[in-house]
């Protein structure tokens, strides 16, 4: 195992191109009409959350339903670091992760006695079970269905030992640096960047090695004599805490936290994202992200006036025709749109959309060799 | 695991990243400077059209409320461009607009799915603001939405002009400068329904509340009591069920054995027409109890609701903002040329929001700018006729709109598919005022 490299690239050179997209990331959604730091700013949340649901899913295969009550749980911890201490955004990032930690390890020791299906649905009985107690339980925690809000009278305790108080509400910063807009899209962009090279270390060493070996195993494994469990409940925990991290960045970039961050929907929707992208690839999880808040945020958008302007080139008696049609996949229909494209990736490209596009360079690549005949690397034999 | 795999930490390999990280991560604020330089959010400049921002529930429990304010909006738009018959513009009176656009500018506007989900609302109000560079936000069916859409819009600087909401909360303890409500509150509506529901029920009554688990169904869950129980009523229990439960049988089922002789339904859009419709098939209304007709009240009830509850509204009372079949000459010039547009008449929330849209237009005519300190000044104590509800005033302690709130019956015989309320009293304005401090919160600042 003396050559780690996977497909072409090295990882240096995946990491970089990596950062250097989601970077640039202003810049090349523009003419997607994707340039503004909300959407922006969920593209890198999301993909935080996905990555850190691939670390389970991907290396273990255990599927897990209830990843958004750490998503939500990360949330109400942000929002409650900046009501009681302090709007620097650091000892919220803290607290979330250390909650989310918490939460992930309380429920991955009782869930993780099972395997498969029953895994999958005793994560989803928890996440319910925290989504009702957000929702109505813990009303005075969470303001249930309204959302956790900031107010002007909280006390803010740190806040208030060094300066006066605004006549407006204080706005969440990072020493001074307002983490609203592009500063907020960046200082996300940064934390998915760690957290993407975090996951791409864990893929890389023995740890992640050995939960690959529980993924293709697990019976094969303990009978060498290793106990599992450990492996498998870190695992769950550094997910967890992803999800944390993802969580208390959503309140950090827009502070208000509801409980229907915690619904169930919300866990289908990670699962999307990674079976979308790539189960198991480093990349995959991000892209899957992406595709999904693209679509929620900009297809969801599109309305009958925008569609006849795009249809504008057809004539006239065509325009109508083509809106009406073209109506029922966009706007509150774009939810249709993404079964489509799901049913597509799962059926042609099980390795999601990360495999298509390894199929494209293979198929590029293999062209090329017919005709300049060159030898990579890859077609070396293996040692 | 060898040394290719590693990371190029050397300290030149370092340096060059980190200069190529730091010059592409600053490389939008140079092309964004401008953005910055300006004097408020979305200034259009010398652009020549103005976007407005239309916030509504297009899926979810209130879809048919927002589809129908959707239209209202739109229909706005065509009247403040000049287009159509004009409507209420004819009506609306001091008015300074012209039907030439706002302050010379033609109208535009970008719309967006609420899906009644807070963290959607504010995404998708996110996205109008930052994307589409919309001056206004307007629209919503759901407090919810509203109080988290309206501290949004104080935190970005850009004014909310609410659509349907109706807790107390929107313009009490989580009112914002920016933000500005021109339907009725919870509280009003306990004001104008108590006393006739006094004269037809009695005052020696048992009532059980179910409630919306939202900040909306709180207010009005608690207003309901405070009127109620002023009048010598009894709460057996007020008992709250989730937003968009669907299936209401299992809360239903408990209402007669607890030996209530009224049920207050505080729900709203799908929900109410969800547990009205159940409650009326359990057979509650054909009931005795204690020797008296069982009841049912709906506080806050609109033709919609009407509409999808079918024969279950008949005889019921509520309370509504505007109903069309009112006969002064605005409604009735807006009916006639929504009727024209759409083919149906408009619900309140397509009232609401058509009259916010102009409000806010007016305003930026009034201010002759688009700048919004300016703007909310001249809202502020704004006091007009000509849009439905006869004299109102736009509150300037509160930002709430202070008019007359009608009281509503369920027709028994309608005439067509849309007569299904009648209004049984129009409760005037003094009745259902309130001294602004008694719901606390604060404003907060004109700038930000």
């Amino acid at each position: 195992m003396s050559n780690m490299n996977v497909g072409k690239m090295n990882d240096l050179t995946r990491f970089l191109i990596f950062a250097v997209a989601i970077l640039t990331m202003p810049i090349w959604m523009d003419p997607f009409g994707g340039n503004y730091p909300d959407l922006l700013q969920k593209f890198a949340i999301y993909g935080i959350f996905a990555i850190g649901f691939n670390i389970l899913f991907g290396l273990t295969g255990y599927l897990s339903f209830g990843h958004a009550a750490f998503l939500g749980v990360g949330s109400y911890a942000a929002i409650w670091s900046f009501k009681l201490f302090t709007m620097n955004v650091i000892p919220a990032l803290f607290f979330s992760v250390l909650f989310a930690g918490v939460l992930a390890f309380i429920i991955g020791q009782l869930s993780l006695r099972r395997t498969g299906i029953y895994f999958s649905i005793l994560t989803l009985a928890f996440a319910q079970m925290f989504y009702s107690l957000a929702y109505s339980v813990l009303t005075p925690i969470t303001n249930g269905e309204t959302g956790l809000q900031l107010a002007h009278s909280d006390p803010r305790m740190i806040d208030s030992l060094f300066f006066e108080a605004g006549a407006g509400l204080p706005s969440t910063t990072l020493f001074g640096l307002k983490m609203s807009g592009y500063s907020g899209f960046y200082f996300c962009a940064v934390l998915l960047i760690v957290g993407f090279f975090v996951s791409m270390r864990i893929f890389r060493s023995p740890f992640g090695l050995m939960l690959k070996g529980i993924k293709s195993n697990q019976n094969r494994m303990m009978y060498t004599g290793l106990n599992t469990k450990p492996y498998m409940l870190t695992a769950f925990v550094i997910s967890g805490m992803y999800a944390g991290l993802a969580g208390s960045l959503l309140a950090i970039t827009d502070p208000i936290a509801g409980a229907e961050r915690m619904q169930w929907t919300a866990s289908g929707e990670v699962v999307l994202m990674t079976i979308l992208g790539g189960v198991g690839t480093l990349a995959g999880p991000v892209i899957g992200a992406g595709l999904i808040k693209y679509f929620e945020n900009i297809f969801s958008a599109f309305n009958d006036t925008v569609l006849a302007e795009i249809f504008s080139f057809l004539p006239e008696a065509m325009v109508d025709y083509a809106v009406t049609i073209a109506g029922l996949f966009v706007g509150s229909g774009w939810h249709l749109t993404l079964g489509l494209l799901f049913v597509v990736v799962v059926i042609f490209l099980p390795g999601g959309i990360v495999e298509g596009a390894g199929k494209l360079v293979k198929l590029v690549s293999k062209r090329e060799k017919s005709t300049g005949g060159s030898v990579t690397q890859q077609d070396q034999p293996g040692e | 695991m060898t040394k290719d795999n590693k990371f190029d930490f050397s300290r030149r390999g370092l340096l060059k990243a980190s200069a190529t990280t730091g010059l592409i991560a600053s490389s939008p604020a140079f092309f964004m400077r401008n953005a910055w330089a300006e004097e408020f959010v979305n200034n259009p400049g010398n652009a020549s059209e103005i976007k407005f921002g239309f916030n509504v529930p297009l899926t979810g429990p209130y879809a048919e409320e927002g589809k129908d304010e959707l239209r209202a909006f739109k229909l706005a738009v065509k009247h403040l461009n000049g287009e159509g018959d004009g409507g209420m513009l004819n009506t609306f009176k001091p008015s300074m607009l012209k039907g030439n656009g706002v302050l010379g500018k033609k109208v535009g506007f970008a719309t967006g799915d609420t899906r009644t989900n807070t963290d959607a609302a504010r995404s998708s109000a996110k996205r109008m603001i930052e994307k589409e560079k919309v001056l206004m936000i307007s629209g919503g069916s759901s407090s919810g939405v509203a109080v988290a859409v309206q501290s949004l819009c104080q935190e970005q600087g850009v004014v909310f002009m609410a659509g349907l909401t109706h807790s107390n909360d929107t313009t009490g303890k989580d009112k914002r400068r920016y933000g500005f409500r021109h339907f009725f509150n919870a509280y009003m509506s306990g004001r104008a329904l108590g006393p006739v529901l006094e004269k037809a029920y009695g005052n020696d009554r048992n009532a059980y509340h179910l409630t919306s688990d939202y900040t909306w169904g709180w207010t009005q869950e608690e207003s309901m009591k405070a009127t109620t129980e002023g009048f010598g009523w009894n709460t057996t229990a007020a008992v709250r069920t989730p937003v968009g439960a669907g299936d209401f049988s299992q809360y239903i089922t408990p209402v007669l054995e607890s030996g209530a002789d009224v049920l207050v339904l505080n729900h709203y859009g799908g929900d109410m027409v969800n547990s009205l419709t159940q409650a009326v098939q359990f057979g509650l209304r054909d009931k005795q109890v204690n020797g008296k007709n069982f009841e049912i009240v709906v506080p806050l009830f609109s033709r919609l609701m009407a509409t999808g509850a079918g024969d279950a509204v008949k005889g019921i009372y509520g309370t509504t903002n505007w109903n069309w079949k009112l006969q002064d000459d605005a409604s009735l010039a807006f009916v006639k040329s929504f009727g024209a547009e759409y083919g149906a008449p408009p619900s309140m929330a397509a009232h609401t929001c058509y009259v916010q849209t102009l409000l806010y237009a007016n305003a930026c005519e009034m201010a002759g700018t688009f700048y919004p300190p300016e703007v909310i000044k001249s809202l502020e104590g704004f006091k007009f006729n000509g849009m439905g509800n006869g004299a109102t005033e736009y509150r300037a302690e509160d930002h709430q709109c202070f008019k007359d709130v009608l009281v509503v019956q369920g027709n028994e015989n309608p005439s067509n598919q849309f007569d299904l309320l009648n209004v049984v009293e129009t409760t005037p304005r003094s009745q259902v005022e309130y001294d602004p401090k008694i719901f606390g919160g604060e404003l907060g600042p004109y700038k930000v």
